[in-house]
């Protein structure tokens, strides 16, 4: 059935119990919505040197979005910004891809679960909507410079 | 489930076979439930063999040529203002404007004023009364009136049933209000609103009043001269007409007062290079060549509301939102945000389902072929006003039936399932 293509098992799991949720310090902080559907997130970005030390959020909306920044605090706290980079533009390929890519699993982890989310162009917004602000707020931490892989 | 306890229903297997949308069927053979009739109306064969026939056997550009089209085009494009007139009990034609949509008609009213000369212009001394259950169309042109002129905003609030609160009106209309601009049905929580008190409050401070009548007029009888208000928009989409036509009804004596917004062909008498003089009024608000064919699909539309009834059409959405309050009361965790009784009553019911996102919701829904509307419906202060981030809604029209209330009841404890 193609609904379970979207709601995999994992991405309900994290949206039931989403890791890392709830504001903790940050060296930068944003606020992001989803004006078509009112989904917001308040997102703050940790680093120490060039680790990503924490990534916390506040957010309302789908269980899409909710997991995706559940998934997203898995995936880069803890890496260089540099390979989390990397990760977020590899997410943001797979969100594009409109069904038609499965995603690096290596790179990726539970992340590739959203690939089928990718064949709904109303949902993608949701799925990116973390990881937009996570973008936004490192590169405000990082002191205005562009992302280090742009 | 019986139905047979419901009065008031329309032969809907008959009014069903007008519109071919509702035969499809999606996701492997489900059924089309199509419960999103707020959003937009479905079309019947009779609009679109208009609108075919229009560009067919008559397309041309109006009020210009002596060509045989030219005349057909135009008797068209004015014969549909007839009907819209006659639709809405004007007591002119010539109080019938053609828009793009409802937003463009409420911008037009709010430019009208903000370039009126007295006693009718809003300046930094005057004061706007809106409502917090406004769609946007109705809050963003009166903030943006206000921020250019200096005028004040100020709403109506909202009860925990979702009316308006109008304990205060003798604060909110005063001797600075200018316009009072309230929506007659709304759009998401379906309250029908209680124009009346408004209107006999605004008359004793000369403020005009304006109605947002854009989930009014496709449902039920919509008298202007009974409304007794000043300016009435509507859109002909949500009333089985096409996209790209709005109407804007305006008093005549206002018509002819208040000055054109858009400038342009059609609209004037004389130009000169040192400045022209404008066409009388609807024409003199209606600049370029205005959406032809949609206007005679509005009037097509309007013709086959009318061979059935409003008063019909109203009474059959009041059985089935009756009946579908009633069964939405069944499903655990279910709050309606709005009125729980079907008393002044639009046929838009909007809820929220236990934690599950109304995003999710929708999703579940269509997958069942199920179609209902998710988010903030334009209406972004009412979810704030109630605490909630959004809201599934599901609205119904005149081809809309028991059993596909019964599909919405069964598709709501399916997604309770797949949540739970």
């Amino acid at each position: 059935m193609k609904l379970d293509s979207m709601y995999q098992e994992i991405i309900l799991d994290h949206y039931r119990n989403p890791h890392g949720k709830g504001l903790r310090d940050g060296d930068a902080e944003v606020h992001h919505v989803n004006p078509t559907c009112g989904d917001e997130i308040t997102l703050r970005v940790r680093l120490d040197g060039a680790v990503v030390a924490d990534v916390s959020y506040e957010s309302q909306g789908c269980s899409i979005s909710q997991a995706s920044a559940s998934v997203l605090n898995d995936l880069v706290v803890g890496k260089p910004v540099g390979e989390a980079q990397q990760i977020q533009e590899a997410f943001l390929e797979l969100m594009q891809s409109k069904g038609q890519s499965e995603g690096d699993e290596d790179l990726l982890e539970d992340a590739v679960a959203f690939a089928g989310v990718s064949k709904y162009p109303a949902r993608v917004k949701c799925a990116l909507l973390s990881w937009m602000a996570w973008k936004d707020a490192t590169a405000k931490a990082l002191g205005g410079q562009p992302p280090l892989t742009d | 489930m019986t139905h047979s306890h419901l009065t008031g229903l329309l032969d809907t297997d008959a009014i069903r076979k007008d519109f071919p949308v509702l035969s499809r069927q999606l996701h492997d053979g489900k059924p089309l439930v199509y419960l999103d009739n707020a959003a937009t109306s479905q079309k019947p064969r009779q609009v679109l063999d208009a609108l075919n026939a229009y560009y067919e056997q008559h397309n041309a550009n109006v009020h210009r040529g002596v060509h045989v089209l030219a005349e057909e085009a135009t008797a068209l494009y004015e014969g549909a203002r007839d009907k819209v007139a006659a639709f809405v009990n004007a007591p002119s034609r010539n109080e019938v404007i053609f828009t793009k949509n409802a937003s463009e008609s409420l911008n037009l009213v709010a430019n009208m004023l903000g370039w009126a000369d007295e006693p009718y212009r809003v300046d930094a001394d005057s004061e706007i009364v809106i409502t917090e259950m406004e769609h946007h169309s109705n809050i963003v042109p009166w903030q943006l009136l206000a921020q250019r002129t200096g005028a004040k905003l100020k709403w109506f609030s909202l009860t925990d049933e979702g009316r308006l609160d109008l304990s205060n009106i003798d604060e909110l209309i005063t001797e600075k209000t200018k316009i009072v601009s309230v929506t007659l049905v709304s759009n998401l929580l379906g309250t029908v609103n209680p124009i009346e008190a408004i209107v006999r409050k605004a008359q004793s401070v000369g403020a005009l009043v304006a109605v947002d009548a854009s989930q009014a007029a496709p449902h039920a009888v919509l008298d202007v001269q009974a409304l007794e208000v000043d300016f009435v928009a509507f859109t002909g989409h949500k009333m089985l007409a096409p996209t790209g036509i709005g109407v804007l009804w305006g008093r005549q004596e206002l018509l002819e007062d208040l000055p054109p917004f858009l400038g342009g062909g059609e609209m004037i008498e004389t130009v000169t290079m040192g400045s022209s003089t404008y066409a009388p009024a609807p024409h003199k608000f209606e600049a370029g060549t205005p959406p032809i064919a949609q206007a005679v699909g509005l009037g097509a539309a309007i013709d086959y509301l009318s061979a059935i009834g409003m008063d019909k059409v109203a009474a059959h959405e009041h059985a089935i939102t009756a009946y579908a309050i009633e069964r939405l009361a069944e499903v655990p965790d279910l709050r309606i945000i709005g009125p729980r009784t079907a008393v002044d009553r639009g046929a838009a019911i909007s809820f929220t389902l236990g934690d599950i996102h109304p995003h999710d919701v929708g999703q579940v829904l269509d997958e069942q072929g199920i179609a209902v509307r998710v988010g903030h419906h334009c209406a972004r202060p009412v979810c704030l006003r109630y605490g909630i981030p959004a809201t599934t809604r599901a609205s119904f029209y005149l081809y809309s039936t028991p059993g596909e209330v019964d599909a919405l009841i069964d598709g709501l404890h399916h997604v309770r399932n797949f949540f739970g």
